[in-house]
């Protein structure tokens, strides 16, 4: 893992498959490199199912050191192995863990980069299980959250995108984790700027303007972080 | 009359023979409205009981011993969907069965305890085309022949004729849980594959009895 200290909860991503709970990993981790994201996937030998062992040693070692968990799996039977899991574990082992009902792939890339801004258990978890409604075509709900209170203490700005590929999973998960760092809530384009997935639902892509609104005590440094980072392209340009 | 950790080897025995020879069939069966892994995953979690039971030592001082020893190898070695709704159901009787004997009562608990542990796990009610619409009747049976009167052996005949009747009326029904709730309409005309292992495996129970 990285050198900091893993976030305080970690991912297990339970699937019937070892490559697909690797790839969702992989995916995962490149934007959340600071937590703590286990593989259970596919039986023992390697075939397409789900393993108790497995999934068992990679609940207990997400938990170890005090953490929580949160767990994803994809088709019923890694969830009922994940529920039994939790059945048998050590009761102060199962308080702290909790089942998403969330999609697998979009699920672990919310909830992680949730978890690498040092989000709590539940915090985690709603993001992800919120991943579920976030492609389903509706508005991002987040921005509602904002209403009432724009004639005061807004702080605003805009700039303009400059890497070719725009805000892609990449700088989405940068930006998300980077305004994590400040006590203030960002908005961009009327999307939650904490938000990896609604960023990236926005589409935005080179020479796109992005307007910022940002509330809270650190509301200024917030909005200048970002539009620092948007300037520099991200280290893509 | 009471049966005793012998009988709960022998049946647990009795049942990995069963699902060894009925594999093709479970295969078939699940092949035509699932995954098709039903027999070779059950197959492989019961082969792995058996050789657990092999390596003891010495023999469990309790029924539940048994049981939770199949419970936690099946969720161990199955693999699909079986292992966790078998392996809580092992658990779930395990827990009801701490004696070193059962009587008519207890053939009972431990049979309403495994059907508990199924509908927990799976979140499935009678009608939906799954093993529950094997185990619920057999329960009911059981418990019926134990308020009659029944020996153990009587209670445990009474339950599996009553999950054989079980698994054959799941053949009309249309699937609404499990991966054959996908096929929708199209899974009505077939036996579900877990209704027809639950029928094998409370045979054994009866026959490890008689």
């Amino acid at each position: 893992m990285s050198e900091r200290e893993p976030a305080p909860v970690a991912l297990v991503l339970v699937s019937h498959s070892r490559t697909l709970a690797e790839g969702a990993v992989e995916l995962a981790g490149q934007m959340a490199p600071g937590v703590l994201l286990l593989a259970a996937g596919g039986t023992e030998d390697g075939g397409l199912g789900t393993s108790f062992d497995a999934v068992e040693a990679a609940v207990t070692q997400a938990v170890a050191d005090g953490r929580s968990a949160v767990v994803l799996a994809d088709l019923g039977s890694a969830v009922l192995t994940a529920e039994s899991v939790l059945d048998l574990a050590d009761p102060d082992v199962a308080a702290r863990v909790r089942v998403a009902d969330a999609p697998f792939v979009e699920g672990a890339v919310a909830a992680a980069v949730t978890a690498h801004g040092g989000a709590d258990l539940e915090r985690v978890l709603a993001a992800a299980e919120h991943a579920g409604t976030m492609f389903g075509g509706d508005a991002p709900p987040a921005a509602s959250a904002f209403e009432g209170a724009v004639d005061d203490g807004v702080v605003r700005g805009a700039v303009v995108l400059r890497n070719p590929l725009g805000l892609h999973a990449r700088p989405a998960a940068i930006v998300a984790r980077m305004l994590a760092g400040f006590d203030a809530k960002v908005r961009v384009n009327g999307a939650n700027a904490a938000s990896v997935l609604e960023l990236m639902k926005l589409g935005a892509t080179e020479g796109a303007e992005l307007r910022i609104e940002a509330e809270g005590p650190q509301a200024a440094e917030a909005r200048d972080a970002l539009v620092a980072a948007v300037d520099e392209g991200f280290g893509e340009v | 009359m009471t049966l005793d950790v012998a009988w709960a080897v022998d049946w647990v025995r009795r049942s990995a023979q069963a699902v060894a020879e009925h594999r093709d069939e479970l295969v078939e069966l699940d092949r035509q409205i699932g995954d098709g892994d039903h027999g070779e995953n059950l197959n492989r979690g019961f082969t792995a009981v058996v050789a657990k039971l092999d390596a003891l030592e010495e023999t469990p001082a309790e029924i539940g011993d048994v049981l939770k020893l199949v419970a936690t190898t099946l969720m161990s070695t199955v693999g699909g969907a079986a292992g966790p709704l078998y392996g809580t159901a092992f658990l779930r009787a395990a827990k009801a069965t701490a004696v070193p004997e059962l009587d008519t009562k207890g053939v009972v608990a431990l049979l309403e305890a495994a059907l508990e542990g199924i509908v927990v796990r799976g979140k499935a009610r009678t009608g939906e085309k799954t093993m529950v619409d094997a185990w619920t009747p057999a329960s009911e049976a059981a418990a019926a022949a134990s308020d009659a009167g029944a020996s153990p052996a009587q209670a445990l005949e009474a339950a599996a004729q009553a999950a054989a009747d079980g698994a054959q009326a799941t053949i009309p029904l249309v699937a609404t849980k499990g991966r054959a709730s996908y096929l929708g309409e199209r899974s009505a005309g077939h036996l579900d594959p877990g209704a027809r292992s639950t029928e094998l495996i409370l045979q054994a129970a009866a026959q490890a009895a008689a």
